[in-house]
């Protein structure tokens, strides 16, 4: 199996305070992974710094064995809801579309194809019927699902979700644990941002236990131990914030 | 060239100049940077007078080069107050106009000096607006403009359009949205220094802002907003231009634009003030009228032979009614009840209407006890407010789960029994009189 | 109050002896009093505006009492200063009002409903003017800049020229609210909703601030126009915000850069003989910039110079260490100057950095060689200490690999002090050696 995802020596600082310590992962492909961990684990840096969006401290991200940069059309992203403007003039299939963007390049429009590609990918979240909707007019849910959908329309091979199963119904969580499913049969690999310990070896196959550092990585059968969550929720390490906080306090500011 | 009358001229000039600003001004409105224009209007002054010193002439593209310069350094002094020191943006953005504003006013005291051999007058009219200058070579540079501006939004659409609404994800995708945003913010730059000597500062600042904050109150696609904000500020133009004539051009055209958005404010379809307390309205009624129509079917419901000749006065008392005659006098025109003295009965209109409400309220009560588990004294409230939404669909897979689950009471195919005590007004919250 | 001031004045032992002892002449005096008054009496409520991330409000404020103006002028026939305060009022109450309903009710973003009210309240002012007032008074260029230099030929009142009377006043109300309701400005701003729970009003707070911008605004027309305005309520208090943490010292600074700013803008002014009121907003916004720049704490150039010190400190240390690790070997090898320099960088800075190791005595030159003196061995001593102390706690509690704990360990050493050196000293089980197997020095 080859190696879809992977982190060498990841470090990651906000104003010199390092956020995430050293982190060392592969993710094989066709794999769904759960990444775990406490509030303020670092869970969403490690996203943000897989796609570039936050500047690394030091350490390198490859995507299929190259930069991200050059393997952005690979890359499917679905942020945290918080992120986005709800009361933007945009319909759900203009979301939906916006998937298309990246690999439609400068200046082109969308066009039929890209309409089909959205129109397919609303079908299989379920949320056709709402395509003419602005989007502060659906529910949690439903606002989560379209956004799922604007990451299929991406037709990526790896996805990052972050938290897509925060706040929504049970027939959402029920149609995303299926979409991920089908993802995973076609071939993709999906890194997800997870809450919800319970559903954790039910949803995946490999999982990320995060705490400021990368506590384990592996398949759930062996890496969802007791002894793994004890070490990721039983408490920070007071050594690492502490030195944290001295970087950060030498350093001014 | 066509031989154009001044009016003509100001009246297509200005008109050019709507259409562009409710463009340009869609995205900043958008974008949260509705006072950027404010700021680069202010911003132009001390460019425009550093022209004039240099240049020495009033040339319309030498001045608005000076501007376009002064403006895009604001812009970079706002961009970096906020990136390097605790200064929040808001500030930054008074700083930035005020001061240069300040040194704008500080050039202008200095061209007016005797010896430097200018006269401010022509510099005044840039700043405060003086559409009756218009040449036609101005209505070109407008028209160029427009041009540019179109183009730009029409390549650059979907773009825009992301970054935007989720620069997060823009980002991710490789767009570089800072300096797609720069050039939104450039294209804004552009548009309001063309814009300063036909309507002046402030009111070019409300070009900018009205005709896109109109618009967006008509609409929910990007796409329509900025076509009628184009339209708004188009019209605005037209009609202010025409409608001020022995007024400042600047100032009827901005009130024409901001009597289009008190137009929409108050009857846009859906944001609308006027729509919505009509639909709150129709909303209330509609409640009262099914409340209307339960009642009458439980009252019967109650009486051993199923009569169905209620009494006015049981019906008074049953709940709290706030105008019962009128509403009795609607459900009879619309063929529900017959009304006489002091007897309703329901039609067999009404009779079937009645049921089928009931029958929603109930499901919803049953599946309030059941499935959430509230004590079946406290659910008639809940289900009051919550059966009139409830569309048709999920009423049947209530019933078909309540069914499946053996708990839909067996005589009560057509409408299930009441899980509570029905004709005590006990049952009435406190809260309300009873009448 | 009149009378008061009028007290005030005449008690003063005489105002040409005033402007004799600053060597500048009456008409000046007034000036700069004027502007100072002004300035001071905006950086009070300014403050709050800019602690509030409101501060385009002033900007809003200070064009929209345009209308309430004329229309306070159109009433009482006269320009004085009661009518206008009241317009201005009304106004300012209706802007804020309105900018909240829009913002609230039709969901118009709060920037754009903000630019929606203020504006189309100014245009409906100029239209006003034109119609019924003719250009007399309200000249509208003139709302723009003010005349701050024809301060000393406005009508007297109380012996002081008008302008100066005014802004006087609202200096005065100013500072009796910020006394008066000092807590309550202070908890309202920094978080209304607690305010609210606690009985104050943050709806009434705010809308008792925009009065008091929207009078100060007025007041100040006469002597420095609308947008010259703005920067008086913004800049100084944005220049104090740069300097301190403590919102009375905040207060306090931002009258003080008030006052220097049109100290200042008045020289100038009077040198390359412009605009005075603008050349005071020009001398507020060099202020600011100087704040910007070498604020003690805040300031860019303490930033980069903090930000130089610490790269200097760290290569310090790790030409200490190095040397360390060198003689470590047991071996007679030294290093020379130029392969120290070059192994840390190279560059001016490694210069720099060993010429400070010498001076406080922590390497010597042996000719070309260098070598460490008791004292900085005992600094390397405990730097190498910190490197393997962190090796192994990376090592034994993250799990890490052996070859992936030397960068890490080489980036944290310079921050680990005592106190974390035991700590981690205590967290790990060793037996005196670093997981390489080198010796973890005491």
């Amino acid at each position: 199996m080859s190696i879809a995802f992977e982190i060498h020596d990841l470090t990651v600082a906000y104003q010199r305070r390092p956020v995430l310590w050293d982190v060392d992962l592969t993710v094989p492909e066709g794999s769904l992974v759960g990444i775990v961990g406490p509030n303020g684990a670092g869970k969403t840096t490690l996203i943000k710094a897989a796609l570039g969006l936050v500047p690394l401290a030091s350490g390198k991200v490859e995507i299929y064995g190259r930069s991200y940069s050059e393997q952005r059309n690979l890359v499917g992203y679905v942020p945290q809801r918080e992120s986005v403007d709800w009361d933007f003039p945009v319909t759900v299939r203009d979301v939906v579309l916006m998937g298309t963007y990246g690999r439609l390049g400068w200046f082109r429009r969308p066009g039929r194809a890209e309409r089909e590609i959205a129109a397919r990918c609303l079908e299989q979240v379920g949320m056709s019927a709402f395509a003419n909707r602005q989007i502060r007019q659906l529910s949690g849910g439903q606002q989560q699902r379209v956004f799922l959908a604007r990451a299929l329309a991406q037709d990526a091979e790896l996805y990052f979700l972050d938290e897509p199963f925060a706040g929504v119904d049970a027939a959402t969580e029920a149609a995303i644990f299926e979409l991920l499913q089908t993802l995973r049969s076609d071939g993709k690999t999906v890194l997800v941002v997870h809450h919800d310990l319970q559903t954790v070896s039910e949803y995946f196959d490999h999982v990320i236990l995060l705490n400021m550092r990368l506590i384990a990585c592996g398949p759930v059968e062996t890496t969802f131990t007791n002894e793994n969550l004890q070490k990721t929720y039983g408490g920070r390490l007071t050594i690492l914030d502490e030195a944290a906080e001295a970087m950060r306090q030498r350093d001014g500011a | 060239m066509i031989n154009l009358s001044l009016t003509d001229k100001v009246m297509i000039g200005t008109a050019l100049l709507g259409g562009m600003s409710g463009v340009v001004g869609s995205f900043a409105v958008l974008r949260g940077r509705s006072l950027v224009g404010d700021m680069l209007a202010h911003a132009a002054l001390p460019g425009i007078c550093l022209a004039f010193l240099v240049i020495g002439t009033k040339s319309l593209l030498g001045l608005s080069a000076g501007a376009l310069l002064s403006g895009l350094l604001a812009i970079v002094a706002v961009t970096s107050i906020v990136r390097w020191t605790r200064t929040k943006e808001d500030a930054a953005i008074g700083i930035v106009l005020s001061t240069f504003f300040g040194a704008g006013v500080v050039l202008l005291s200095l061209i007016q000096k005797p010896g430097v051999g200018g006269s401010k007058a022509g510099l005044d009219s840039y700043l405060f607006g003086e559409p009756g200058n218009m040449l036609t070579g101005d209505l070109v540079v407008l028209a160029v403009v427009g041009v540019a501006v179109l183009a730009t939004v029409g390549l650059l659409f979907k773009e825009f359009e992301l970054v935007c609404f989720d620069s997060d994800f823009a980002q991710s995708q490789g767009w570089p949205t800072l300096r797609l945003d720069l050039f939104m913010m450039a294209s804004l730059a552009v548009v309001t220094i063309v814009g300063l000597p036909i309507v002046g500062v402030i009111l070019m600042t409300a070009m900018i802002i009205l005709p896109a904050a109109t618009a967006r109150l008509w609409t929910n696609r990007l796409r329509y907003m900025l076509q009628l904000a184009a339209a708004f500020g188009l019209a605005a133009g037209l009609l202010g231009t025409w409608l001020g004539r022995d007024l400042p051009a600047g100032a009827a055209i901005v009130l024409t634009a901001a009597a289009f958005f008190v137009l929409s404010i108050l009857f846009a379809p859906q944001r609308g003030i006027v729509s919505r307390l009509m639909a709150e309205y129709r909303y209330r009624k509609r409640i009262e009228r099914e409340h209307l129509l339960r009642s009458l079917y439980e009252l019967g419901e109650g009486k051993a032979d199923h009569e169905s000749t209620i009494e006015l006065q049981a019906l008074r008392d049953y709940r709290y009614w706030r105008s019962l005659t009128k509403l009795l006098e609607q459900a009879a025109d619309e063929g529900e009840v017959n009304l006489t003295q002091q007897v309703v009965e329901l039609t067999p209109l009404g009779q079937r209407r009645a049921a089928r409400l009931t029958k929603a309220h109930r499901l919803w009560e049953l599946y309030m006890v059941q499935h959430v588990g509230i004590a079946s004294d406290h659910v008639d409230r809940d289900a009051d407010d919550v059966e009139h939404m409830l569309p048709e669909g999920l009423l049947i897979e209530l019933e078909q789960k309540l069914a499946s689950e053996g708990r839909l009471p067996e005589v009560a195919q057509e409408v299930p029994l009441s899980p509570h005590q029905l004709d005590s007004p006990s049952s009435e919250p406190p809260s309300e009189p009873s009448s | 109050m009149t009378d008061s001031i009028g007290t005030l004045v005449a008690a003063t032992p005489s105002i040409d002896a005033v402007a004799e002892f600053f060597g500048m002449s009456r008409a000046a005096l007034w000036v700069v009093l004027t502007g100072a008054t002004t300035n001071v009496a905006c950086a009070l409520v300014g403050c709050y505006l800019v602690l509030r991330r409101m501060s385009m409000m002033g900007d809003a404020l200070a064009h929209a009492v345009l209308p309430g103006l004329v229309v306070a002028f159109l009433f009482s026939g006269s320009t004085s200063i009661v009518p206008l305060f009241i317009g201005a009022t009304i106004c300012g109450l209706l802007t804020t009002f309105l900018t909240q309903t829009l913002h609230q009710y039709a969901r118009v973003p709060s920037d754009a409903s903000m630019g929606v009210v203020f504006t189309s309240l100014f245009a409906l002012g100029v239209v006003l003017v034109k119609k019924f007032v003719g250009g007399l008074h309200f000249d509208i260029a003139c709302v723009y800049e003010g005349t701050l230099e024809l301060v000393s030929l406005a009508e007297p009142v109380a012996g002081v020229p008008r302008p100066l009377f005014t802004t006087t006043i609202v200096l005065f109300v100013n500072l009796a609210a910020l006394v008066l309701l000092w807590k309550e400005l202070k908890i309202s701003a920094f978080d209304p909703a607690l305010a609210t729970t606690m009985g104050i009003s943050a709806t009434a707070m705010h809308y008792l601030l925009m009065t008091l911008v929207a009078v100060t605004a007025v007041a100040s027309f006469e002597a420095v126009g609308s947008i010259l305005v703005v920067a008086m309520l913004i800049v100084p208090a944005a220049t104090a915000h740069l300097l301190t943490d403590r919102l009375w010292m905040m207060v306090l600074l931002s009258t003080l850069v008030g006052i220097a700013s049109s100290v200042l803008g008045y020289w100038m002014a009077s040198i390359w003989n412009t605009n005075i009121a603008g050349m005071m907003t020009v001398s507020a916004g060099l202020l600011y910039t100087l704040a910007v720049f070498f604020s003690p704490r805040y300031g860019i150039c303490s930033t980069v110079l903090r930000n130089l010190r610490m790269s200097l400190r760290v290569l310090r240390e790790d030409v200490l260490a190095m040397l360390y690790r060198v003689e470590e070997l047991g071996s007679d090898k030294r290093l020379t100057v130029a392969e120290a320099g070059e192994a840390v960088g190279g560059g001016w800075l490694s210069r720099l950095g060993m010429r400070n190791l010498q001076q406080a005595g922590r390497i010597r030159r042996d000719g070309d060689m260098l070598q460490l003196t008791e004292s900085g061995r005992e600094a390397a001593r405990q730097l190498v200490r910190s490197h393997r102390l962190w090796e192994t706690y990376l090592v034994q509690h993250l799990g890490m690999p052996l070859d992936h704990v030397h960068e890490p360990a080489h980036r944290v050493e310079h921050f680990i002090d005592d106190r974390l050196r035991e700590e981690l000293e205590s967290e790990i089980t060793t037996d005196g050696q670093d997981p390489h197997g080198r010796k973890i020095p005491k």
